[in-house]
């Protein structure tokens, strides 16, 4: 009984974490759809948020409100506007005066950004970890010989908060106006402006709902580890890239599948491996798909945009 | 003297070192039929794409209604009143016949768009059919019909074409221009058509332009152009 619960337990805590990475894969998944470039910058929204998310948590919990449910709901808010208005800042400020040349040159621009959101952070609260109480504990226990397997409180959550999320983005591709020029943008964004669309404006807003994104996984994130610090960006933007690559550059599905899978392929290596290998799979992963199906599992193969 | 609602003076468009229009000048008025023709590569692309400001002309002016728009942003100057309907089509393939229909008529309300989808449905019934299907699993004529779909959905009153008949049967081609004839006489739009196709563009033509290395060497009617020796040599074979 053993072997199959802690199998169980391993795939509950990868699709955990899962959940996150594909939050975060989308931003640049959809960046990388409508203007073809890689938002190195993204992960620096993404720890922004969550410090935001804390700061909010900790000065209400400060004032005496309790309630998780308002701390959440408060934090979210506060962390998705912050973390938006950084994006399009950045987007107007290092990346449009740059589109059209050549790609390199996005590429250290966006760089350049994300160093500079890293150290700003760093300027603003040090270098040291930051940590908040958990807000939400408990969960179900299920036994079965002598393993037991947990589902936490917070898991469900971050399922749920999750899963809403992707649905609400998919109503507003399918349906809104803006999100039809966001896909009408990423297949042919010289005909959007020949039919009148103001395309810097879909740009921007990509730039914000990916941002949006990435802030409810760094509220989800943040919640279920308790600490952040300036560097956590990096390394979650890289696995939110590699879910991203793994999926399908430009695909919204593929993002989800993306992060999906790394975050499994990740808990089970630590769960029977080590947690030390977590980093070798993922980047191993995101080298063999590099190598063999560069479009990724659910992308086309198409002649690249240059 | 009534001002031309269509009027280019002395425009000039390169693309890096290559100049591609030079010193181009034309005018298109109030309810017109007008055709560009010339042979591959004499700039016909270019300077209908200059006109909507990508790519940016180098100098001249262009005026719609009377008003400058060169340098303007191509997505300002398409809503003031004119649309186009570019070399090969560019529909969103993605995108569905009604998901296409919309981004035509993208920066006007709901009802107004629910009113021009119908009034293209009417003109175009095969897209009615076809409403739910993806434009990249559609023939070329149904796609080259929902490219002129999309562009009326801002109710132009100027409406620029470039090649609707390239690669198409000879059926599809006649109802094109039929329905090209139809817009003017029963909407008033005004057209400004560029096509290889330069004998049937220049009989339905009120008047023409033939462009040759980025230059307007001949403009007359359409019947004269049609009569012209040079031009029967250059352009309708003989
Ligand atoms: N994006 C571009 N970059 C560089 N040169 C270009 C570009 N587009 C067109 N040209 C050049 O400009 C000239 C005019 O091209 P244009 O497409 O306007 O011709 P056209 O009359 O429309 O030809 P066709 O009948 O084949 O469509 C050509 O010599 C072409 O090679
Ligand atoms: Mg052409």
């Amino acid at each position: 009984m053993e072997a199959p619960l802690y199998f169980l337990q391993q795939v509950i805590n990868g699709l955990t974490i899962g959940s996150t990475y594909a939050l975060i894969a989308i931003g640049y998944t959809m960046v990388y759809g409508i203007i073809g470039m890689i938002n190195f910058a993204h992960g620096e929204i993404y720890m922004i948020a969550t410090y935001v998310a804390f700061i909010v948590i900790a000065g209400l919990s400060m004032m005496g409100i309790d309630s998780t449910i308002f701390l959440m709901v408060a934090a979210l808010i506060v962390a998705i506007i912050v973390a938006s208005a950084h994006a399009f800042a950045v987007e107007r400020v290092a990346y449009r005066p740059v589109r059209g040349s050549k790609r390199l040159i996005a590429l250290i621009s966006a760089i350049g950004m994300s160093i500079f959101l890293q150290n700003y952070m760093l300027l603003a609260q040090g270098s040291r970890d930051k940590a908040i109480g958990n807000i939400l504990p408990g969960g179900w226990h299920f036994s079965g010989g002598d393993f037991t397997v947990v589902l936490s409180y917070m898991q469900v959550i971050i399922f749920a908060v999750t899963l809403i999320s992707m649905l609400l983005l998919a109503a507003f591709i399918s349906r809104s106006k803006l999100g039809r020029a966001c896909r009408a943008c990423s297949q042919d964004r010289g005909m959007a402006n020949l039919l009148g669309i103001n395309t810097d404006l879909v740009i921007s807003m990509t730039f914000v709902i990916g941002a949006a994104l990435a802030a409810v996984a760094g509220l989800l994130l943040g919640m279920y580890y308790g600490v952040v610090n300036p560097y956590i960006g990096f390394l979650a933007g890289l696995k939110a890239f590699t879910a991203a690559v793994l999926g399908g550059i430009g695909s919204i599905p593929g993002a989800v599948l993306g992060g999906l899978l790394l975050g499994v392929a990740e808990a089970l290596t630590g769960g029977y491996l080590s947690t030390e290998y977590n980093d070798v799979v993922s980047f191993g992963l995101l080298i063999l798909i590099l190598l063999f199906r560069p479009w990724g599992i659910l992308g086309k193969p198409e002649v690249e945009k240059i | 003297m009534t001002t031309a609602m269509l009027k280019v003076d002395n425009l000039v468009t390169h693309y890096g070192a290559i100049q591609a229009l030079n010193d181009v000048s034309l005018e298109v008025s109030q309810g017109e039929i007008v055709t560009l023709v010339g042979s591959n590569g004499a700039g016909k692309t270019t300077l209908l794409m200059s006109i909507c400001g990508d790519p940016l002309p180098t100098s001249g002016t262009v005026r719609f209604d009377g008003k400058e728009v060169q340098g303007l942003p191509t997505s300002q100057i398409m809503r003031s009143g004119l649309s186009v309907v570019p070399e090969g089509r560019r529909i969103f393939t993605g995108m569905t016949v009604e998901e296409n229909l919309s981004m035509g008529g993208y920066y006007r309300s709901k009802v107004e768009i629910a009113e021009s989808t119908e009034h293209v449905l009417t003109l175009f019934p095969r897209l009615k059919e076809r409403f739910n299907q993806r434009g990249g699993t559609m023939s070329g004529g149904e796609q080259q019909m929902l490219a002129i779909a999309r562009a009326l959905m801002s109710r132009p009153r100027l409406l620029l074409l470039d090649e609707p008949s390239l690669g198409l049967a000879p059926i599809i081609i006649a109802q094109i221009f039929e329905i090209i004839q139809k817009l003017r006489e029963e909407q008033g739009t005004t057209i400004f058509l560029v096509e290889q196709n330069a004998h049937k563009a220049l009989s339905i033509a009120d008047r023409g332009y033939v462009l040759e290395h980025g230059r307007v060497v001949l403009s007359d009617t359409g019947q004269a152009l049609l009569a012209n020796d040079e031009v029967r040599r250059a352009y309708l074979g003989g």
